[in-house]
């Protein structure tokens, strides 16, 4: 390995994580061979100048987030995540599984809530929960399906085992980034492509849309799809404008739309067109002014009745916040046990609910050795970890903990595991976690393989959101098989074609180059 | 005009395009072929290079003779700093004629061509800043020249290598007949999103050459091209207004053109490669027409040697 390793071996003892690259004792694990053969052949300066390029690219397309109103650049890291296909095959059912649970338990909550008549979970979770949406209560959504696209955020632990941290079926966000990261590392580390199968993530629009067109209305034979923004301030508003523009669709603002009889049209210079899907990109809260907040100005009046009555799919369903709820998170392997009547495949991270008078109080009297969440916070917004927090920040958490404790979840301080990142001018372990995505058309969910891995920029750091200092990998997912679609796949030889087409020049090149030649 | 000068338009025409779809060319097939194992890559390289209308001069051609033979090689009409070393040369020669900001963007060109590192990584930069410069380069010609008869050569020219450039686009599609084929083709001229936007949900080989060959609305495709040149052509030569023509390119590629617009077919794919040879073939005679009634004075004057 070059200096550029160094003191990885260091750096990485000082953590009690899990590292994907290197095992304990600093060897490369197999899946990572071609990665670190290319890394091993490039110095310092090639490095550098490649991260810079691929920044530079960045920048170029556009592929930014917004902070603080700023435009920034997504730090892309020069060395990928990369999950073997044993690991990716048991990661993929995870996924899978618990995407059915929770449209099991969306469709459920929304209708005869048998879950909360068999015991399953408390019916006050359910109706406290601030995304429990009445107002689409009682109807089965036009395509039958609740979660078209959900993210599911994993983990891995000190033990090396992955588990779920997170669900996500409302808006997940940070594909784009999957499908810019690999166009940027194909030119960045071109020599790690070569010799390995790397599961392509290209196909993700087309599943999309193909997913979304399957659930339309009833009836309508060549469906409209839009996805529907709130507009260029939005921090994902490169997301938006990407898969509009990937799938081919028109990227819809509330003010383009118009509520009819229960039908959704846009308006168009051809007139008012009739929209049968919306991916909606837009929380809840501000879609629809008739049902939700009055004052919003960023959805369409008549939407949600619209959807009622099946005259427009909404994609994702109105109300799913319900089923991302950090507590009703707590309870997800018991819905999974519940509705499939199958083990879950990925284990949940351990979840104290502060509601439980004996675990309320466990967990105040350690309030310094965990994490707190509020469940219905996203993008780590008011998370508290203990050890980092000041006695002050959890005298504060301590008050509001016990003002409304069906607003928090604790959990212990997980260890993410690591994989090498370049910081200045060597590589040292930094924190990550993976984001799969799943898309579900109604018969069958598809997992992206791969997802989008998040790292924490600072050595230590375990919060990985950009928000806050985060930057993100490529994520490639080894092919077992060549059965399955690579990135390469191994082709047919074919002959180079005997007659060679040649190149007009103008009449006297040849006399020219000469000429050159000569001076 | 002077002929000379009109040639010489015509070649600054064709070779900065040339340069262009070749760094397009090269931009996106280069990702694929770092994809591939050893012995696959240098006979898919070779391919390419067949392609692109050249023979590798060895066995042992590989991905690095690939790049310097389509991109840094200055003595070879088919490498991207071979076009644009005569585009400059020829716009040297006509430098009265062009505006000094045409001529200035080309020669700015032609002195950053060796400013790159000429391994993998630098050539994507290197394509990216090719077809920047021949943008540029593009964007000045219409701006800054007027639209009179050495602007109309120029754009002849342009129109004319943009379809023979497309069509090779389309015939890369054999060059990497596994995976996604369509998206690098339609990558490679810029149509990807224009694509979707059209098509919808309809995807695949078919729709894909389809739209790269016949699209009356995208500027790269060959029907497209091929109607530009006809303007061109049209407005050189206005004496044939009302019946027949007596211009020879016009003929050629009028019937090109409208053989592509007015065929009817169920299998546009396994006529490809018959098509893709017409049009090339369509091009490459009309260039000759072009040059014979327009700028061929040398050969009957050529007892007379060569001065310069």
């Amino acid at each position: 390995m070059s200096d550029l390793f160094q003191d990885y071996a260091a750096a990485a003892g000082r953590t009690e994580a899990y590292d994907e690259m290197f095992t304990r004792e600093q060897e490369a694990r197999s899946s990572y061979g071609q990665v670190s053969g290319a890394l091993r052949e490039l110095s310092l300066a090639d490095v550098t100048a490649r991260a810079d390029s691929m920044a530079r690219t960045f920048l170029d397309r556009g592929v930014t987030f917004d902070f603080a109103g700023e435009e920034r650049p997504f730090p892309l890291d020069i060395v990928p995540r990369v999950i073997p296909a044993e690991e990716w095959t048991v990661l993929e059912r995870g996924v899978a599984q618990r995407v059915r649970a929770l449209e099991a338990f969306l469709n459920d909550v929304y209708d005869k809530m048998t879950v909360v008549a068999d015991g399953v979970i408390p019916r006050q979770l359910v109706t406290t929960s601030a995304h429990f949406h009445r107002a689409v209560h009682g109807f089965e959504p036009a395509g039958g399906v609740r979660v078209h696209i959900s993210g599911i955020d994993v983990i891995r632990d000190a033990a090396g085992t992955f588990r779920v941290l997170e669900d996500n079926v409302r808006v997940p966000s940070g594909v784009s980034y999957v499908l810019e990261n690999r166009r940027a590392m194909a030119k960045g580390l071109p020599e790690a492509f070569g010799q390995q199968l790397i599961r392509p993530v290209e196909e993700y629009p087309r599943r999309l849309l193909s997913a979304l067109r399957k659930t339309a209305p009833s009836g309508v034979d060549d469906p409209t799809v839009v996805v529907l923004t709130p507009g260029v301030f939005n921090s994902a508003y490169f997301e938006h404008t990407l898969l509009a523009g990937l799938m081919g669709v028109e990227l819809v603002e509330g003010r383009d739309l118009i509520c009819r009889g229960n039908r959704v049209y846009m308006r168009t210079t051809a007139g008012e067109q009739r929209v049968d899907v919306i991916y909606k990109r837009i929380d809840d809260e501000f879609l629809d002014p008739l049902q939700f907040r009055a004052d919003s100005m960023l959805g369409c009046p008549g939407l949600v009745n619209a959807a009622r009555a099946g005259g427009v799919t909404i994609a994702n369903a109105v109300g799913n916040g319900v089923a991302d709820d950090k507590l009703v998170y707590s309870y997800v392997p018991e819905l999974i046990r519940y509705y499939l009547n199958e083990e879950p495949v990925i284990a949940n991270v351990d979840t104290f609910r502060l509601e439980e008078k004996e675990a309320r109080e466990h967990v105040l009297d350690r309030l310094d050795e965990l994490v707190v969440k509020p469940v219905d916070g996203s993008g780590g917004k008011g998370l508290v970890i203990g050890p980092d927090a000041s006695r002050d920040e959890l005298e504060a958490l301590r008050k509001r903990i016990i003002a409304d404790p069906r607003g928090w979840i604790a959990q212990p301080v997980l260890q993410l595991s690591t994989v090498p990142t370049l910081s200045g001018d060597k590589f040292g372990p930094r924190h990550v976690d993976l984001r799969p995505f799943a898309v579900n058309d109604g018969d069958d969910v598809w997992v992206l393989p791969g997802g989008l891995t998040r790292v924490a920029l600072k050595e230590g750091s375990l919060i990985v959101n950009s928000s806050q200092g985060g930057g993100s990998k490529d994520t490639w997912v080894l092919a077992d098989s060549p059965q399955v679609p690579v990135e390469a796949l191994p082709r047919q030889s074919i002959a180079v074609r005997e007659r060679v087409s040649v190149w007009p020049v103008e009449s006297n090149w040849r006399d020219r180059q000469s000429e050159q030649q000569q001076q | 005009m002077l002929s000379r000068i009109a040639e010489s338009l015509f070649w600054i025409g064709r070779y900065v395009e040339r340069a262009d779809g070749t760094a397009r060319i090269l931009d996106v097939h280069l990702e694929r072929l770092n994809h591939l194992p050893m012995a696959e890559q240098r006979s898919v390289a070779q391919e390419l290079l067949a392609v692109m209308g050249a023979r590798p001069q060895s066995e042992e051609f590989g991905l690095n003779e690939l790049l310097n033979a389509l991109a840094y090689d200055k003595h070879s009409a088919t490498s991207i700093a071979g076009s644009l070393g005569a585009a400059r040369e020829n716009a040297r020669r006509a430098r009265e004629t062009v505006s000094s900001g045409l001529w200035e963007s080309l020669n700015t060109t032609y002195y950053g061509l060796n400013q790159h590192r000429k391994d993998v990584v630098g050539t994507y930069r290197f394509c990216n800043w090719v077809l920047e410069r021949t943008a540029m380069v593009s964007g000045l010609a219409d701006t800054t020249v007027s639209h009179d008869e050495s602007w109309l050569f120029l754009v002849l020219g342009r129109s004319l290598e943009r379809a023979d450039m497309t069509a090779r686009m389309l015939s890369t599609r054999d060059v990497l007949s596994a995976g996604m084929s369509w998206v690098n083709m339609l990558r490679c001229a810029g149509a990807y999103e224009s694509f979707l936007r059209t098509r919808r949900a309809a995807f695949g080989d078919q729709h894909a050459a389809e739209f790269l060959l016949l699209d009356r609305l995208f500027p790269r495709s060959i029907v497209y091209a091929l109607r530009d040149a006809d303007d061109c052509l049209a407005k050189l030569d206005p004496s044939a207004q009302r019946v027949g023509f007596i211009n020879d390119a016009r003929r050629i590629v009028g019937q090109a053109r409208t053989f592509l617009e007015f065929h009817r077919t169920d299998d546009l794919m396994s006529e490809l490669p018959e098509h893709m040879e017409r049009v090339q073939k369509a091009v490459s005679q009309a260039s000759d027409a072009i040059s014979r009634k327009y700028f061929n004075q040398a050969d009957e004057l050529a007892w007379v040697g060569e001065v310069s």
